[in-house]
């Protein structure tokens, strides 16, 4: 008898179970599920969303980092640049500059040249101007004395030469 | 397999103690009936002391003499409704208001204190019985919990669980991740999880509960098949319900199928929708029950020994407790792994239910 009471349901139990099962399914969905289920899944994107902005954070430095570097490189490659183009420049004024002297120099050389030329050319002339006058003097001189005295002849034209020399200097 | 042996032990030793009342029965065959009675009276009935704490009761039963009264409430369609005190009918010796117990059952009464079978048919048994005030326990246990655990969700949004939250948030979680997202899907499991969550936590309670070896405990709620009973057919009506196009066209015509096969296969898949949820039934209930009569039989030993010589008694007393200790904690273990096990079956059920047609081929093949 006890057997066979084990393993027949009773009505009232059925009844009250059922009843409890539901109030408690009731009041727990409302008051209990939701906002815990709700708040679990708040905080689970909470949580990921966390999870995603720190590794959008950690990606944007490191993007930041590799900027900086390529900014480094480049003014470092530029000042390279700067500092080449600056002894190039240099270089090339000086160049000039070496160029411009000799050049000036080479004109005023030649310059000079032309002048000592031109001053020697007209020295000549005049030389050979004061040698014609000096050999016409002379001669008139000896052509003169030739009717003195030899000797006195001689002295004079040793005189005469004597003072051509003062004119040549 | 384990628990099939001990059901088995517990049979040899009840009817153990049947044999023995015989043997009793037999030596004092002389002696008169009023004799026999009294013998019987202090002779220990292990089944019968265990069947007493398996099976439910109108009074709640403390200890010794000391019974909690609990209130009848019947109604008769012909006399209307009667509430009483289970104390008027004094353990089934007296009959009160034409009512009276009989095998644990209210029966219907004439005036000569004979059964009326007639009458008796007319009564609906709504009495507050043991295990419907543990029910109740359970139920209003559960409510106390989890309101405060919402509670605390709500003051404490966003921030990590804390104490009692703590302890309900990883079975939360289980309940969703791993039972209703695993066997129903993530896009659907949403509208089942109060469903889930009140089917695990109700029975998970109701089993903690019978595991309270005193007063306010050791109500054997999960272990009466009315209750799983109740919960299998709450079970049955959302699988019903929520029942998609393809769920009954899988159980009326299964697609891809001969048609003269189909007369043997329609059938038995309406067996089957129905069977699903009798085995929900029947496996809690059974668990439950032989892990009570298990616990109970060791307990019984003592006494069993005890009457054929204290000293017996007293040795095997050890022997008793500590598997007594060890099978508590076994159903300690039994009491989540059942709320689970079920949890997760009326989920699998609900999954079948409400799944899109993918798994055609599959299911064909």
């Amino acid at each position: 008898m006890f057997l066979v009471s084990l393993v027949e349901p009773s009505f009232g139990l059925i009844f009250w179970m059922t009843l409890s099962f539901g109030i408690a399914f009731f009041l727990l969905a409302k008051y209990a599920w939701k906002p815990i289920l709700s708040a679990l899944h708040e905080r689970e994107q909470s949580i990921e969303d966390a999870i995603g902005e720190a590794r959008k954070a950690r990606e944007e430095v490191a993007a930041m980092k590799a900027g900086n570097e390529d900014l480094l490189r480049e003014a470092r490659a530029e000042r390279e640049m700067m500092l080449k183009e600056a002894r190039d420049i240099r270089d090339k004024e000086i160049a000039d500059a070496k160029g411009r002297a000799k050049s000036e120099a080479d004109a005023m050389l030649a310059r000079a040249r032309e002048e000592i030329r031109n001053e020697k050319n007209a020295a000549i002339t005049e030389m050979k101007n004061q040698v014609g006058e000096l050999s016409i003097e002379v001669a008139e001189r000896i052509l003169r004395e030739k009717l003195g005295d030899k000797a006195a002849q001689q002295a004079l034209l040793d005189k005469v030469m004597k003072e051509s020399d003062l004119h040549l200097s | 397999m384990l628990r099939a042996v001990f059901l088995s032990f517990t049979l040899l030793l009840a009817g153990w103690s049947v044999a023995q009342h015989e043997l009793h029965a037999d030596t004092l065959s002389t002696a008169n009936d009023a004799e026999v009675s009294t013998v019987e009276a202090i002779e220990f009935n292990a089944g019968q002391l265990i069947m007493g704490h398996i099976v439910d009761e109108h009074g709640w039963h403390i200890a010794g003499d000391l019974t909690l009264p609990l209130p009848i409430i019947l109604y008769d369609t012909e006399r209307g409704f009667s509430v009483f005190s289970s104390a008027r009918f004094e353990h089934g010796h007296a009959a009160y208001d034409g009512y009276m117990l009989h095998d644990g059952k209210i029966v219907a009464v004439d005036a000569s204190g004979s059964i009326d079978e007639a009458a008796s048919a007319n009564i609906w048994d709504i009495s507050l019985t043991k295990n419907v005030v543990s029910l109740f326990l359970a139920v209003t246990l559960m409510l106390i919990v989890f309101f405060s655990v919402a509670k605390s969700y709500k003051q404490r949004a966003g921030k990590a669980p804390k104490g009692l939250q703590s302890l309900m948030e990883p079975i939360i979680l289980f309940v969703r991740d791993d039972v209703a997202k695993g066997a129903i899907g993530e896009k659907k499991y949403a509208r089942f999880m109060p469903y889930l969550l009140t089917t695990f936590f109700v029975i998970l309670f109701a089993n903690l509960l019978g595991l309270i070896p005193f007063f306010p405990g050791g109500a054997n709620i999960t272990g009466n098949i009315a209750v799983t009973f109740a919960l299998a057919l709450i079970t049955f009506v959302i699988v019903t319900v929520n029942g998609n196009r393809h769920y009954w066209r899988h159980i009326l015509a299964m697609p891809g199928v001969p048609a003269w096969v189909l007369i043997i296969l329609t059938p038995v898949e309406i067996m089957g929708m129905f069977l699903k949820p009798f085995v929900l039934m029947i496996r809690l209930f059974a668990n439950i029950t032989a892990g009570h009569i298990i616990v109970m039989s060791f307990f019984s030993l003592i006494f069993v020994f005890g009457a054929t010589s204290p000293v017996a008694g007293y040795g095997v007393s050890v022997v008793s407790l500590l598997f007594t200790i060890f099978m508590f904690f076994l159903e300690l273990l039994v009491a989540f792994i059942q709320a689970y096990v079920f949890t997760f079956l009326a989920a699998l059920y609900i999954g079948g239910a409400v799944e899109e047609s993918h798994e055609h081929k599959e299911s064909i093949v």
